[in-house]
């Protein structure tokens, strides 16, 4: 057994939960502490967080390193989310803080962010794979945006962020000037506009019955004995007698009635309307609030991670889904995608030895592949370049930034001259592990990319084998590849010079 | 029906009195021994002094203030002064008429006697008292005149004094004013060597006795004891202060300066020293209270420990007994993994909350200890396991409440004494006291965490838990600990948890749980069915609250109330409380538990609190409410609740009028639910004790020829 803490240093609050963690058990909660703390004020305002925010998040975060000694924690994971990741001066304040309080904190980007978030709701297991064998959207309303997930038979589909958090909408409508009652008109009419847009680009006809909801407010007081949110689990026409109730009432009294502080009251109104019009433009019939939070996304990787549970759910599987279906909207050639794959990844796996990296690597290989040419769709002239900014706006949950900035370089490189690191890393936002990453999986899609040419899938039943300095690539005698061949040699020079391995094509007799 | 009328209500303070009453009624019954009729009137002398200091100084602070807001009965400050001050003579009154007639009397008949006046010694007793005087008394004493020079002295707040006007031995100039305090270092009661019976004579009268060898230049014209009382309330401006120790340390030195709200002054005092006093005092009329006898009643809890007397003390009433499920030697975790355990204290003793802590303190799968600490005993023994705890290298956390009322001195102390043993300690949430009693054990075992809790009615405070009634429960319960867990994450400064299993909490939800559970006895009796509150607390008296009684009344449920103290609640007033009882218990013990009963259709509901019905408890304090929820523990709640109900001896009932009548025998019968208790937790404890020797096999031992 394992007892592991999970800090999530929010915007808005500074949380800790402790968790014991065992292969027969699973995961179990032991205690659940919140500070609240507005870092985002600071870091949405000015780019920095003052002195004094800094002064504080030491302070409790020294509270819980002792918390975590108190259970004798075997480990800990500590995530800032948006506001440190837009904190200008990141690298100082996070030093410092590692530096006061021995807790170092990692930055997750905002994929990564949803990421976790999705994965603590998969890991409550049997409840979330039944509900996504139908049509089901997961909705993450954060302060800033809200990230829509579309799940069709226990597939993730697509995942776009858009900019309707919770407190953004609370401060647009504080610039309004108008009267309380129309607030709710005004809602509607931010959120629709955007959403039909989100509809028409990927919805589609597909059908949506049920609604998973990760946020801060309804989730607070699900289950408390509030009218139409009595269970986790309700019928999408509750929300609508949930938010006819709030509205009759001042919002001190919503806030006695439901124990929650006076100035959330407000944003647990948003987050209602919010999500009863997603609930209404997808025609959801189901809306499901797990109460789960980031702390629970960060112990679920850590139990999978250290092996000690089983996924509950094929996580790679939905990236290269993402993956998939990003390739799809810019008309990329699926079966071409793999054929190329495949060749891509029989090179690597004969390359092991040779590249020394591991599956996570194959992983994004793979999306390098599925993305490969995105940037055709935009022009064929500058197919690196928008290929590569393609990848850069479009999340893919489940990568962090840097992984895709790997696989928008990989991508971008196949395409063009590789830059050495010192033009690569200018803006400094890659180590030399990643650069390195960058050049290793670039060498072998280059290869792949070469072996297919003429997108004739000739290379489909491709062997390799390593052999001292030599990479030897056999193909079926019967084709012609001559094509390759001539263009062959130029790839072949990259490939050497990152791996001293000579890659030969040769035919079998 | 509109139930907030002010007719409804009685005034807080009033109904106050009416309790001081009823204690001074049982420092009249004859029934009880003599030495614990003493104790009684001390108590009605003590409680008296607190209620000056607290109430009484709010009241004038009020009207000093222009305050006007009208209180729950609707009277104004102003209005409420005049009838406390009003009741309050007439019940010093009955309390000297109870010593001068009734007490005296008799203890002199028992072979005490009290020496009244200095005046009555004999000659060979005089002597013995003068060289008291001069061996003990004189070196301690600081006289202090008054005149241009030398300005009049601070009186300390509810110090004896002795005044004295005197004249210049030369015979020139006008009367001086001196004064000497009575030295608290010293016992007030001076024992006379005596053959057969025993002779005591007061301080004070010793002193006076004595006085002329103070001011030696000086002719002593008269001289008499005066006593004073200052506005004690404290009122700590928590926004502003930086630290709040340093704050409460700083007030604590300002206290004896208040304002004086009381004069206590022997009768037939002379009427030029009384003047010079009131004056300088700057005291009203009414403020004045001429007392017939010694001030300061409470020096008779001493004389309750004067040798020789015991025939004329109580012992029927037995020690705590041992709990039959935690005997010394158990595992306690063990035990409460067994099963919830429920302890009535003092019938039951208090040994095994200490013996929880002390164990936790040396187990080496325990990681922390948490507990809430309000007022404490001087050489507490909890402390003292939480400080061994924190050297074993557990993670102790202690939330102090510094701000318990008169305890403050004592509870910076050890509070400090805890943070120096290496203890994490919590001074509580800002402008909210923590009255809520909770220990919170965390254990890893082989299965994982194990929480194991303690929740109680009373403090954890060995000494008082051998003198008030409270009930305490051991769980280890997953959903309870979860919630003590979060009250501790709350009480350090975390934010509330998003939802509680099983506790209520006050300031935030504990009133909304009463009137939700009062109003589903409501809902019930309008459907005609049975409803039944019985509700058992120290005072009543929040308006919210006693309107959804009235309400509940009114609709048909029964309720049954037992309040040892305060209660705004009216009676038998016709279409309001027609369905309602109040009985007062004062008895041996300080009636002190908390114990809540809803019938709830057939599937009875009971909880034990923290928590009284009052506003400060309900909206400025840190409180909670716990269910009771075995069969077995539930059955024994209702077995104490229907015992007070039953109580013919130390129960007084409330009557439509305001007044508290015994409620005399039933049947003939007269059944004292104290006494009740005690009997029975030792026949429990013997039966556990005989089951348990059934057990034991003794071996035969070698006889040596």
């Amino acid at each position: 057994m394992k007892t592991f803490a999970a800090i999530d240093v929010g915007s808005y609050e500074l949380a800790m939960k402790i968790f014991e963690i065992s292969s027969n058990k699973g995961i179990k909660e032991v205690d659940y502490i919140r500070h609240r703390i507005d870092l985002g004020t600071d870091t949405f305002a000015t780019g920095k967080i003052s002195n004094a925010r800094v002064d504080e998040l030491c302070r409790v975060l020294r509270d819980y390193g002792e918390i975590m000694k108190s259970y004798k924690a075997d480990q800990y994971k500590a995530y800032g989310t948006s506001a440190i990741r837009e904190t200008e001066n990141r690298m100082i304040v996070l030093d410092q803080i590692a530096q006061r309080t021995g807790i170092t904190i990692e930055v997750l980007s905002n994929s990564e962010q949803r990421f976790l978030n999705y994965k603590s709701i998969a890991s409550i297991g049997d409840d979330f794979n039944r509900i996504i064998e139908k049509g089901t959207a997961i909705v993450d309303i954060g302060g800033g945006s809200i990230q829509v997930s579309l799940f069709d038979k226990d597939m993730l589909m697509t995942t776009q962020n858009m900019r309707l958090g919770v407190l953004r909408l609370q401060d647009r409508l504080g610039r309004l000037n108008i009267r309380p009652e129309q607030n709710e008109i005004m809602l509607d009419e931010i959120v629709s506009s955007q959403l039909s847009v989100f509809k028409k680009l990927y919805l589609k006809d597909k059908a949506i019955e049920n609604i998973i909801v990760v946020d801060d407010y309804v989730s607070a007081v699900v289950g408390k004995n509030v009218a139409g949110l009595e269970q986790s689990s309700v019928e999408a026409t509750a929300m609508d007698k949930f938010l006819e109730r709030v509205r009759a009432k001042s919002v001190q009294e919503v806030s006695r009635i439901l124990g929650m502080p006076e100035e959330n009251v407000p944003l647990l109104f948003i987050s209602g309307v919010l999500i009863n019009r997603i609930a209404k433009v997808m025609g959801a019939k189901l809306i499901w609030v797990p109460g789960v939070t980031l702390c629970d996304g960060i112990a679920y990787e850590y139990a999978e991670r250290s092996k000690l549970i089983k996924p509950a759910h094929d996580f790679e599987q939905d990236i290269i889904a993402c993956a998939q279906n990003i390739s799809k909207r810019y008309m990329g050639s699926r079966r071409r995608s793999e054929t190329l794959e495949k060749i891509a990844l029989t090179i690597y796996d004969s390359m092991k030895k040779v590249h020394g990296l591991g599956r996570r690597e194959r992983l994004l290989l793979r999306i390098a592949t599925l993305l490969h040419d995105c940037g055709k769709y935009i022009s064929l002239v500058n197919l690196g370049e928008c290929s590569y900014n393609i990848i850069m706006s479009t999340e893919i949950i489940g990568l962090s930034h840097v992984e895709r900035e790997i696989v928008a370089n990989v991508v971008k490189y196949n395409h063009m001259d590789f830059d050495y690191y010192e033009a690569m890393g200018k803006d400094g936002s890659l180590t030399r592990k990643e650069y390195l990453t960058i050049a290793k999986l670039t060498a072998i899609l280059k290869i792949a990319n070469g072996l297919d040419r003429s997108h004739k899938q000739k290379f489909k039943n491709v062997k390799t084998t390593l052999k001292e300095e030599q990479l030897i690539i056999t193909v079926d005698a019967s084709l012609d590849v001559t094509l390759e061949k001539g263009l062959f040699s130029k790839r072949a020079d990259f490939f050497e010079e990152v791996y001293s391995v000579r890659p030969i094509i040769r035919q079998s007799r | 029906m509109d139930f907030s009328k002010d007719k409804f209500y009685t005034n807080r303070e009033l109904s106050w009195l009416q309790f001081d009453k009823r204690v001074l009624a049982e420092a009249k019954d004859k029934d009880n021994p003599l030495f614990e009729r003493l104790k009684f009137l001390s108590i009605t002398a003590s409680n008296l002094d607190e209620f000056f200091m607290v109430r009484v100084a709010s009241l004038k602070d009020m009207v000093s203030a222009g305050y006007k807001k009208r209180d729950i009965a609707g009277m104004t400050a102003a209005r409420q002064l005049a009838m406390v001050v009003e009741e309050t003579h007439k019940l010093v009154d009955e309390q000297y008429i109870a010593y001068n007639r009734s007490l005296m009397p008799q203890l002199a008949k028992n072979g005490l006697h009290i020496i009244r006046h200095h005046e009555d010694l004999n000659k060979e007793d005089a002597a013995y008292v003068d060289r008291y005087f001069a061996d003990n008394v004189y070196p301690v004493l600081t006289p202090m005149a008054v005149d241009s020079s030398r300005p009049f002295p601070l009186i300390r707040n509810r110090s004896l004094n002795l005044g004295a006007l005197m004249k210049k031995k030369n015979g020139e100039g006008e009367l001086d004013f001196a004064t000497v305090q009575v030295p608290s270092v010293l016992s007030r009661i001076v024992t006379i060597p005596a053959a057969e019976e025993t002779k005591v004579i007061l301080l004070e009268e010793v002193i006076e006795r004595n006085i002329h060898k103070l001011f030696l230049n000086y002719d002593i014209v008269c001289s008499y004891p005066f006593r004073i009382m200052r506005n004690a309330d404290l009122i700590i401006e928590e926004d502003e202060a930086e630290d709040l120790l340093q704050e409460i340390e700083k007030q604590l030195k300002q206290r004896q300066w208040g304002q004086v709200i009381r004069l206590e002054v022997e009768e037939g005092i002379d009427d030029r020293l009384l003047k010079l006093i009131r004056d300088e005092l700057e005291i009203e009329q009414e403020d004045i209270y001429a007392i017939r006898g010694p001030l300061d009643l409470t020096f008779l809890m001493k004389m309750y420990g004067l040798e020789g007397f015991d025939d004329l003390k109580e012992h029927s009433y037995l020690k705590p007994q041992p709990v039959p499920e935690l005997e010394d030697e158990t595992d306690m975790f063990g035990r409460i993994r067994e099963g919830d355990i429920l302890m009535h204290h003092p019938y039951q003793t208090f040994e095994p909350v200490v013996n929880f802590i002390r164990q936790a303190a040396k187990d080496p799968d325990v990681l922390a200890i948490k507990q809430t600490l309000y007022r404490v005993s001087g050489n507490s023994p909890i402390v003292a396991a939480l400080e061994q705890a924190a050297d074993y290298g557990k993670q102790v956390s202690v939330l102090v409440e510094l701000k318990a009322r008169f305890d403050e001195e004592n509870n910076i102390v050890w509070a400090k004494k805890l943070e120096k043993a290496g203890c994490h300690v919590i001074y509580g949430l800002v402008g909210l006291k923590t009255h809520s009693k909770i220990t919170l054990v965390v254990r890893r075992e082989e299965h994982g965490i194990r929480r194991y809790v303690h929740l109680g009615t009373g403090n954890y405070n060995d000494t008082t838990a051998k003198l008030y009634t409270d009930i305490g429960l051991f769980t280890c319960s997953e959903s309870i600990g979860e919630d003590a867990t979060a009250v501790f994450n709350m009480l350090s400064g975390y934010s509330e948890p998003r939802n509680w299993n099983k506790l209520s909490l006050a300031p935030l939800w504990l009133k909304d749980r009463f009137l939700y559970l009062i109003n589903r006895e409501k809902e019930y009796a309008l459907q005609g069915r049975t409803a039944h509150i019985i509700a058992k607390m120290n005072s009543l008296c929040d308006k919210e609250i006693i309107e959804a009684l009235y309400a509940a009344s009114a609709a048909g449920v029964k309720i049954e109330l037992i309040i040892r103290g305060i209660c705004c609640l009216k009676v038998g007033v016709p279409g309001v409380s027609e369905n309602i009882t109040v009985r007062s218990i004062v008895g041996n013990y300080l009636e002190h538990a908390r114990i809540f009963y809803f019938e709830n259709d057939g599937k009875p509901e009971y909880y034990c609190s923290s928590a009284d019905w009052m506003p400060r408890n309900l909206d400025r304090r840190v409180e909670i409410l716990f269910p009771v929820e075995k069969p077995q523990l539930q059955e024994k709640l209702r077995h104490i609740l229907d015992c007070q109900l039953r109580d013919t001896v130390k129960a007084s009932v409330l009557q439509t009028d305001g007044s508290y009548e015994k409620t005399g025998k039933t049947n003939g019968k007269a059944f004292n639910s104290q006494l009740y208790f005690c009997m029975e937790a030792r026949d429990l404890a013997r039966a556990e004790k005989d089951t348990g020797n059934k057990r034991i096999f003794i071996p035969e031992t070698h006889h040596a020829e």
